[in-house]
């Protein structure tokens, strides 16, 4: 890992500040940056820790949302977010708990890592990203494989869910990384069906449309039986064929429906 | 070069690190405390898990600078002063839930932060906390028999080898 600069500010408005300059990026957990610093795929010559931001802690219900801050840890999610079981139980699974002690909600959606868990909930939750600057839909918000409608310098301060009506989770586990080969959640909206898969797209995180049409009709796993998506914008590689990742969305979007039902 | 202050089992310890130092490498090369082991430098296997403000977290994935302040807790920490070991410590000798060794003080530290969590874990439960510390010698069973023993639990009824 190449040196760099090293700053921990104690709010948003000092993190943006000190992000402003070039070559600067921001601090998570580092589950993930570190590891790549490690590589030297990345090498930023500052790294600004939000770890320090008392702001971007805590887990709020107000209303039909729930608000975790941005630099929630994903065992104080596991934790903290009872009010929406399914958002909990999805977090108590990423990594293995010393990863989860470490890493945030903030850094996994900035990151919009294709494999990762927190895309395909915000996505299906209907989840508002706010930042320093604004509030980015969540539908706005990914914009493929590791890119996200982030500006440079822009700093994840909260996430706002809408709570469900029903909803579930449902990962097959690469068997070395514990990624996710594919990852479907189910949510199910007073205003319709929303149906996120991670860890199968060459684009990263999408929504499922047919399926969800499906489900606004009859919310059952028999309601997709006959349903398949078209492999050719599937990932494909040694852990499995994009055929085989078509196949298991539909298997998990199964499964997802059948547990939250 | 920066100054970095934390708490290390008990005592406190400071060093001019840089930014890329890592906490283990402040751990094992500024304070000589060489139990935590960088086993794969990835953070998947474990080795290198330490308590910082009582959570368990992989050192080898952690600025020291990161730490300021912290509490550190490592597997020098645990024994008492005269070396008694601790009750996990014991039970890992007492069931042999170690063969080369080379995994244990993440191990140990793992179980530590799942016994506080968690005082009378299953089987299951310690398999699944476990995830994210591997043993190259395979030794899972007796170590999941020495963590469910710590915790006061009869394991008679588990499989002796």
């Amino acid at each position: 890992m190449y040196n760099f600069e090293f700053e921990k500010p104690s709010t948003v408005a000092d993190a943006v500040a000190a992000l402003a300059g070039d070559e600067a990026q921001a601090l998570g957990g580092g589950q993930t940056l570190i590891p790549t610093m490690k590589q030297r795929l990345a090498s930023p010559s500052k790294l600004v820790s939000l770890s320090g931001i008392a702001e971007m802690q805590g887990v709020q219900r107000e209303g039909a949302s729930l608000t975790v801050g941005g630099a929630v840890s994903h065992a104080d999610v596991a934790a903290q977010a009872t009010d929406y079981p399914a958002l909990a139980e999805m977090a108590g699974h990423i990594g293995d708990p010393a990863v989860r002690n470490r890493g945030t909600i903030g850094g996994s959606l900035a990151n919009n890592d294709p494999s990762a868990d927190y895309p395909a909930a915000a996505l299906a939750s209907a989840a508002t990203v706010v930042t320093n600057a604004r509030e980015i839909a969540a539908d706005d918000y990914f914009q493929g494989m590791f890119d996200t409608a982030l500006e440079d310098g822009e700093i994840i301060t909260g996430v706002k869910f809408s709570v469900p009506q029903a909803a579930n989770y449902q990962k097959f586990v690469q068997p070395a990384s514990r990624f996710a080969l594919v990852g479907v959640f189910v949510a199910k909206h007073a205003d319709g069906v929303r149906v996120a898969v991670t860890g199968a797209s060459e684009e990263g995180v999408f929504r499922w449309s047919e399926a969800e049409a499906a489900l606004d009709a009859d919310f059952s796993a028999d309601a997709i039986a006959g349903l398949t998506l078209d492999p050719s914008d599937m990932i494909g590689d040694l852990h499995g064929t994009k055929e085989y990742r078509a196949h298991l969305v539909g298997v998990m979007t199964k499964r997802a429906v059948a547990a939250a039902a | 070069m920066a100054k970095v202050s934390m708490t290390v089992n008990g005592k406190a310890a400071s060093a001019e690190v840089e930014g890329r130092t890592l906490l283990v490498s402040f751990l094992r090369e500024e304070l000589g405390l060489t139990g935590s082991h960088v086993g794969c430098d990835t953070s998947q296997c474990g080795a290198c898990v330490v308590h910082v403000d009582g959570k368990a977290v992989k050192s080898c994935t952690m600025l020291a600078l990161e730490a300021e302040g912290a509490e550190v807790a490592t597997i020098e920490g645990q024994a008492a002063e005269d070396g008694t070991l601790n009750t996990i410590q014991a039970a890992f000798q007492e069931h042999h839930g170690l063969q080369c060794g080379f995994c244990t003080p993440g191990m140990v530290m793992s179980a530590a932060a799942l016994l506080k969590d968690n005082p009378k874990p299953s089987e299951q439960e310690i398999r699944t906390y476990l995830e994210g510390n591997l043993c190259r010698c395979t030794g899972y069973h007796n170590i999941v028999k020495s963590i469910m023993a710590a915790s006061g639990q009869d394991v008679s009824a588990l499989a002796a080898e």
